[in-house]
Order: structure tokens, then sequence, then C-alpha cells
């Protein structure tokens, strides 16, 4: 038996719809038969891990805590991606954003007025550009690969930021745990509904981004010269766009994401910098791109699921035993059947069963 | 004989870089970009070191690597050449998975004290001064990353099917329309990157730490990499560039055993922050990128039919 293509005369609406949902359901059953092999009951793992988070008010917002790093992230990347740009070093965006945003609560923590948090947003997202810059830089005018240099940079961001919390940044009152001070009230991002549940408004911040990029796709030129770029440089250069201002333009933004992200977690969330402040955020967000099929608004549902796995591996672990790694197989799992997906939308798939045309395609 | 010590520290750092970019650079002759490096490496080490834990035979695991290596890389030949999914996603895809799956069949192995692959003294060659105990006082990984080095050379560009594996990479249609299977030979490519990037793995668990710790490939996938970028697609070049970063290695290590006045954090940050400044050297010159790349690399192959 093989597998052979068939170009469909046009993309496959239905499955640019569907092929998320059909990713998700076979990721499912995947996950069913891998916790039948470790001796779990799978409807009863399915179960902590997927639904028992959502029944719950307090676990909504932790939900939304999640989710909102991954799809501020995601969004952001979305454009990197879509501009052919692989920005793979968000993780690194996402630490570096937090450690600028926080220079003003931890170096100079006796200054607290009240609009401390407006610079300490503003700084993350510098700090987020300028690391993404690097290889923007080195890609634009050095014609230097991107992924390799931008992921090289998520290593080095995190031993940056162990040598602060354990070196300089280190809380002088904190019996030499590797943590930095605490932010100040004025620098903690408020909660939304604090009658309820933790969730800050980074989740909120999550969403503007997301409006704000299907705008800006949809109505701008800079939208149309993402897409003209991405789907064809040479294309692009006929209509006189700059592809190496598409380099610049899309690793900034997308890096002012991550680094926004970044000040709003340790801010929100942590309320201190500490040795490792995030669980793959960065990394995560690169399947929630894809899942979110690279839009906006796919990218918010996208995001909910990938949080989801966070917080029900989490709760598996506690409830029946399963280990917090089954989150990472669920992850690369999902992204693996959503690519496989991806193709019906381009391609018909058909089964051949007999030998009858391998003669002219594998003739070696 | 302290430099000799050193240098046999290199040597063992610089193993696994050479083994797994030798198995990227002949994925990436035949025109597949590979991302997946980090998590097929990963997955040979933890099954390399889970068989030699099982079998108490440390020959057992590297065989157990490479199968393992080969078998996972299948996933992304069957998504990236089958399915003609994006190359670069996938490949990322196979990395965040290894590292997952990984994770969790070896949890019941963190901490389990490893055995290690023994030496192989070679008999007479072991007892040159010097180089005797650096180059033949090794053990099989080491002998099988300069067989590697020196056997792909010679696929490469003295054999036939080394002909037609670079043909594929260069122009796939062209080799397609003279009858050569493309997508059969970009397979069996991808299969031998993934048997290499396994072989590593279990280096890293049978010889370099013989321990599983999770995530212990801390990136060497990527650098790897990098190498095949570095090498400009050749062997030999491989080999060099996996001693000198194998050195960086070792270097920032002794300078932190030393307690020079640096941070070791930003010892650490070496390896990693080298191979961005090697990789803006190399590259910086348009031309010779463009004449040593693979033409058809990363670009997926659809036959008429």
């Amino acid at each position: 038996m093989r597998i052979e293509l068939e170009r469909r005369p046009r993309l496959s609406k239905f499955f640019m719809a569907a092929s998320p949902l059909i990713a998700f359901a076979m990721t499912i059953v995947a996950g069913a038969i891998m916790f039948a092999a470790l001796g779990k009951n799978p409807i009863e793992a399915l179960d902590a891990i997927f639904i028992m988070p959502l029944m719950e008010v307090w676990s909504l917002h932790e939900l939304a805590i999640k989710a909102a790093p991954l799809i501020l992230i995601a969004v952001g990347l979305s454009i990197c991606y879509r501009s052919n740009n692989w920005n793979i070093g968000a993780e690194g965006q996402f630490i570096m954003g937090a450690i600028f945003g926080s220079i003003l609560p931890v170096v100079f923590y006796g200054w607290q007025p009240e609009w401390l948090l407006l610079p300490m947003l503003i700084m993350g997202m510098i700090g987020g550009a300028l690391y993404a810059a690097v290889p923007a830089l080195l890609k634009a005018h050095f014609n230097t690969n991107e992924i390799l240099t931008s992921l090289m940079l998520v290593y080095i961001a995190q031993l940056f930021l162990d040598w602060l919390v354990r070196g300089p940044w280190r809380n002088p009152e904190g019996f030499n745990f590797p943590e930095t001070r605490q932010f100040a009230p004025v620098g903690v991002l408020p909660e939304i509904f604090s009658e309820s549940g933790r969730a800050h408004w980074g989740f909120v911040f999550a969403l503007v981004a997301a409006v704000g990029v299907a705008f800006m796709m949809k109505y701008t030129l800079k939208g149309f010269q993402i897409s003209v770029l991405g789907q064809s440089e040479r294309a692009g250069r006929f209509a006189g766009f700059s592809s190496r201002g598409m380099i610049w333009f899309s690793m900034l933004f997308s890096g002012a994401l991550a680094g926004l992200a970044g000040i709003s977690e340790v801010s929100g969330a942590i309320g201190q910098l500490r040795p490792v402040i995030s669980p793959g955020y960065g990394f995560t967000a690169i399947i929630v791109a894809f899942l979110g099929r690279l839009n906006p608004f796919g990218i918010v549902a996208a995001g909910l699921v990938l949080a989801l796995t966070y917080l029900g591996g989490e709760g598996a672990q506690l409830s029946i035993g399963v280990s917090d790694k089954v989150t990472r197989v669920f992850q690369g799992l999902l992204l693996f059947f959503v690519l496989s997906c991806d193709t019906l939308i381009l391609y018909r798939i058909r089964l051949v069963f007999s030998g009858k045309r391998a003669a002219e395609g594998d003739a070696a | 004989m302290i430099i000799e010590a050193i240098l046999l520290t290199i040597i063992t750092a610089a193993t696994p870089l050479v083994i797994s970019a030798l198995g990227e650079l002949v994925t990436e002759r035949a025109g597949v970009l590979n991302l997946g490096v980090e998590g097929m490496m990963v997955m040979g080490a933890v099954s390399a070191f889970a068989a030699t834990a099982i079998t108490g035979s440390p020959y057992v695991g590297v065989v157990a690597g490479i199968v393992v290596g080969a078998l996972f890389s299948l996933l992304f030949g069957f998504l990236t050449l089958t399915l003609v999914a994006n190359q670069v996603a996938t490949g990322l895809a196979l990395t965040i998975l290894g590292l997952g799956v990984s994770g969790m069949l070896g949890e019941s192995f963190v901490g389990q004290p490893g055995i290690k692959l023994p030496q192989i003294n070679i008999p007479l060659l072991a007892d040159i001064p010097f180089l005797g105990p650096l180059l033949f006082k090794q053990d099989l990984i080491f002998y099988l990353s300069i067989a590697l080095v020196i056997g792909v050379n010679w696929f490469l560009f003295k054999s036939r099917a080394g002909l037609k594996l670079r043909a594929v990479g260069d122009s796939h249609a062209s080799a397609h329309a003279l009858g050569i299977g493309v997508i059969r030979l970009r397979y069996l490519a991808v299969m031998f990157g993934g048997a290499c990037a396994g072989l590593a793995g279990a280096q890293l668990s049978l010889i370099y730490t013989p321990q599983w710790t999770e995530n212990m490939t801390a990136g060497r996938g990527w650098i790897a990499l990098a190498l095949v970028v570095f090498a400009s697609w050749r062997p030999w070049r491989v080999l060099a560039g996996g001693y000198l970063f194998g050195a960086v290695t070792i270097g920032q290590l002794h300078a932190q055993a030393l307690g020079v006045g640096i941070p070791s954090q930003f010892l650490s940050a070496l390896p990693y922050a080298a191979t961005v400044v090697v990789l803006v050297l190399i590259s910086h010159n348009r031309r010779m990128t463009l004449i040593n790349t693979p033409a058809s690399l990363g670009k997926a192959f659809v036959p008429d039919r």
C-alpha cells in the first residue's frame, strides 16, 4: 500500500476549519492509547487532564494565567511565520522582557510611584524587542540563519537570568534563596476579577493583541505586505516591499509581544524573578501558532487548549499519579497531528493498494 | 600528562557533535532540513541508557540508541516526505515530542548509576606514546565517529549512490526526471540522520556522563545543526568544527573549575555564543553560502503523476 497526494484545484475551506479539530481528536485517541499502555484507565486520565480543570472557577482563572503568555507570544510569532521569518527563540525574548521589565521594581525598589506598572510593561516590551533584534540584525545584514541564532540566544538568556538572581539581583533579605525582591504592590499586575481567582491583566493584553493583529492583517498595508512577502518574496520585491524591512518588523514585533508576556507573567503571576520563570511557554507558543493556523482568533482558542494541557498535566499528576511529563508528550503529538492534517487542505490523499504506478515513481 | 587528559575530554565532548552533525549533513545533502536532531538525540540517549540498564550490556544500549533514533526520524520522514508538511515546523515538533517522550520514559531511570561503554585498546597502536591513549585506547563510539567521517566522505563524493543523493538534494525535479527515486532516497537519508543522532545520544548517556537526566542533550542537537552550516556540508570540516566546539565546551569547564573571576553562567554560555559568532562569520558571504548549500534544501517534493 502506498500513499499518493493529489493537488486540489483550490484550497479546501472545509479542512481549513476542520483540520485543527481532527488533529485534536487524533491527539486524544493517541493519548488514550498511551495511558492504556502505561496501565492507567484512559477515560479517567483524559478526564483528569481535559475536563476536570474546566469544572471550577479558580481553575478557569489558572487557565487564563497560563493561556495569556501562550497567546501573546503566538500572536507575535504568527506574524513572523506568515512572513517566513523563523523566530523560534521566543523563550529567550520572554526571559529578556521579564528581566528588563524587572529593572525598576528590583534595582530601584525604593521608587514606588502609583504608575510604576506602565514603564515596567514598556521596558518589558523593549527588552524582548532588543533581544529579538539580534537575530533580526544577523539575518538582515549578515544573512545568518535566524532559526539557529534565535535558539542559541534562549540558552544564553536562561543563563543570564540564572546569574542575575543568584548574583547581583539576589534579595539581600532573602536567606540566600536564588530570588529577587518581591515586587512592591504598585509593581504587581492587578487581577481582573479578584473576588473569584488570580487571573491577571495579562490575559486581557493577549486578547487585545489578537484583535489588533487581526485588524492589522485584514485592513492595513502592513498586513498585506506580510502575506505577500511570506508567500512569494519575489512578488513582494516587484511590489516594492522590502524583505529586509519585514525581517526587522516581524522580529521586533514578536519580540516585543514575547517581552510583554514575560514581564506580565513575572509581575502578575510570580511577583519576583526566579532562576526559572517559564515552563517552556516560548516553545509551546510555536505549537499554539500552528494549531491556530497562524490566525489570531484561532490562536486564542489554541492557546486555551494548550494551557489546558499544562493545567491538566499538573492535575493528573496529583489525582491519578501520571507523570507531569505527559504534558510535553501531548503538546508534541498535537503539533504532529496538526501538521499532518494540514496536508488535507492542499491535497487529496489517496491510498494505492496495487503496485501499478510504482514502476514510474520509485524505479531508482 | 595534563595536556593529554584535556585532549581526551575534548574528544569525548566533540564525538556526539561530530556524529550527529554528520548524520544531519547527509540528510541535508539529500535536500531535507530536519531540525529534530535534538529530539532524536535525546531519544537515543534515553533508550541507550534504558536498554543498558535492563540488559546489563552497554553494547545493546548502543544498538538501541541507533535503532530508536532511526525509527523516531521516520515520523519526521512520513510527515515531510509523504504528507509534504512544512519541514521547519515538523522538525520542531520532533524535538518537542522527543524531549517529552524521553522525559516520561526516563523518569524511572533518573539517579540510577549507569554502565560505561568499555574502552577498546587496539594492539600495538595503543602503545604509541601520547597518540596511543588519545586515539587507540578509546571506546567503540569514538572509532565509529572516525569511520563515519571517512565513510560519509567516500560515499558522498566517490560512490554512485552518493552522487544520486547529492543530485536529489540539488535539484529534485531533475533527479526525478532521470528516474532516481527521490522520496525513497530522502527517506533513507532521513533515517541515516536519525540513526546518527541516536548514536550521538547513546554516547552522551553511556560515555560522556553515564547516567540519565532529563534534557541531557542541552542544545547539542542544535549546535550540530549549526556545525553542518559551519562545515559548509563537508564531512572533514564537520570533524574539525566538532573538535573546535568540543574545545570551547571543555575550555569553559576547566575555567569554571579553576575559578577564574568570571561567573560560571557566563562561561556556560560560551559554546552557545560561539555558535552564533561562527554562524555569522560563515554566512555573511552570501555567494559562498549559495554555492555550498544544497539547492533544494528544505523544499518539498511532490512527484507529478
